[in-house]
């Protein structure tokens, strides 16, 4: 698996997804290849997907640490962790000053299961931005 | 220090700056190359025990061997002895005291071996599982280093394109709108759909001559010779 398989897979999909999504997939050139994956109409969080030796991440960025209301930031960790298991496929995390959700696939998955992991990854990213909007400034 | 506690610390320490490893590369190589060594001890317990676990099965056939030719040797006794025949019953129990001793010797190796099998398969479970948590262990910091690099990646090409990454309730309100602006479409569609369901209708009903009717000249005429009537 790497991201040109499932670049070249989102593009052919096009009107053909049976998550009903249209994907839009751009390589980013790096270290390590990046592939920035939009869903038609959800073009402002994008998907960030990595292949590395023996899984496939997927992440989005939610919001930046300027945007949590410091007052109740120890709330918002605590809801976000408590959220973390009944939230299908999809966890919290942190890079650097942002925090992300993430689902994290083996480097053995379909193409099939990749995208179904996209879909749900983008519906999770706008429900919790939704639930989490009073935490944020 | 656990790879776990060195990510921690490292990601703690600031050490999540690009360029910077959080195990430095030289680390990274000689726990691949410790896995390497594993994965050879793994090999070569394994050869070692087909080797061990071939030489066992041989000493059981050698074991059965043995143990069918002192039943034998007995049923010859047993029928000498019935013959009256002392002499020969004598030699034939020497042969079976030779094949016991011979018996003693191929149970002790029998037992070796199987000692040896039981040691090596211990040895070998407990290096596939050392070995599985070895490779976790790399995997955990390629994978913090390759998320790193991928952030770096996607961080220099969106001050490349100029374009920023959106607040996050900024973000889902533009996307709540587009949702809503697709849904209104919809349904604008659906309204429009209706209303051109309803118009053929009702120009079947016309057609058929039902409903509201158009005037037609013919009518107008009828009604004013009506009213010069």
């Amino acid at each position: 698996m790497n991201i040109h398989l499932i670049a070249n897979h989102l593009n052919e999909l096009a009107d053909n997804s049976d998550t009903g999504f249209t994907f839009d997939s751009l390589p980013i050139a790096g270290e390590v290849d990046v592939l920035q994956v939009t869903i038609t109409g959800r073009e402002e969080i994008p998907i960030f997907v990595s292949v590395t030796d023996d899984q496939i991440l997927c992440i989005a960025y939610l919001w930046g640490e300027e945007e949590v209301k410091q007052d109740t930031r120890g709330e918002m960790l605590e809801a976000m962790v408590e959220m973390n298991i009944p939230m299908p496929l999809s966890s919290f995390s942190k890079i650097d000053d942002k925090y992300v959700i993430f689902g994290a696939l083996s480097v053995n998955s379909s193409l099939h299961d990749v995208e179904h992991e996209l879909s749900v990854l983008s519906d999770n990213s706008l429900e919790v931005i939704n639930e989490m909007a009073d935490y944020l400034l | 220090m656990s790879i776990f506690s060195k990510i921690i610390t490292a990601i703690r320490g600031g050490a999540s700056e690009a360029g910077e490893a959080i195990v430095d590369a030289n680390a990274t190589r000689i726990f691949a190359q410790e896995i390497r060594d594993a994965e050879n001890h793994l090999t070569k317990a394994k050869r070692d025990l087909t080797g061990i676990m071939a030489k066992q099965m041989q000493a059981k056939r050698e074991l059965d061997r043995i143990n069918r030719s002192i039943t034998e040797h007995e049923g010859y006794a047993t029928t000498a002895l019935n013959q009256g025949n002392e002499a020969l019953a004598l030699e034939v129990a020497e042969k079976i005291a030779g094949l016991e001793a011979e018996l003693a010797e191929q149970q002790a190796s029998f037992d070796n071996y199987e000692k040896g099998a039981i040691r090596l398969k211990d040895l070998v479970k407990g290096t596939e599982r050392q070995l599985a948590d070895y490779q976790r262990q790399l995997s955990m910091v390629k994978t913090t280093e390759s998320v790193q690099k991928a952030t770096a990646a996607i961080t220099d090409n969106f001050s490349n394109s100029n374009s920023k990454l959106l607040n996050a309730k900024q973000s889902l309100e533009r996307i709540k709108e587009k949702q809503q602006d697709f849904d209104d479409r919809m349904q604008a569609a659906d309204d429009l759909a209706a209303e051109g369901s309803d118009q053929s209708l009702k120009d079947k009903l016309a057609a058929a001559g039902i409903g509201e009717q158009q005037t037609s000249a013919n009518s107008v005429l009828d009604r004013l010779k009506s009213k010069q009537g």
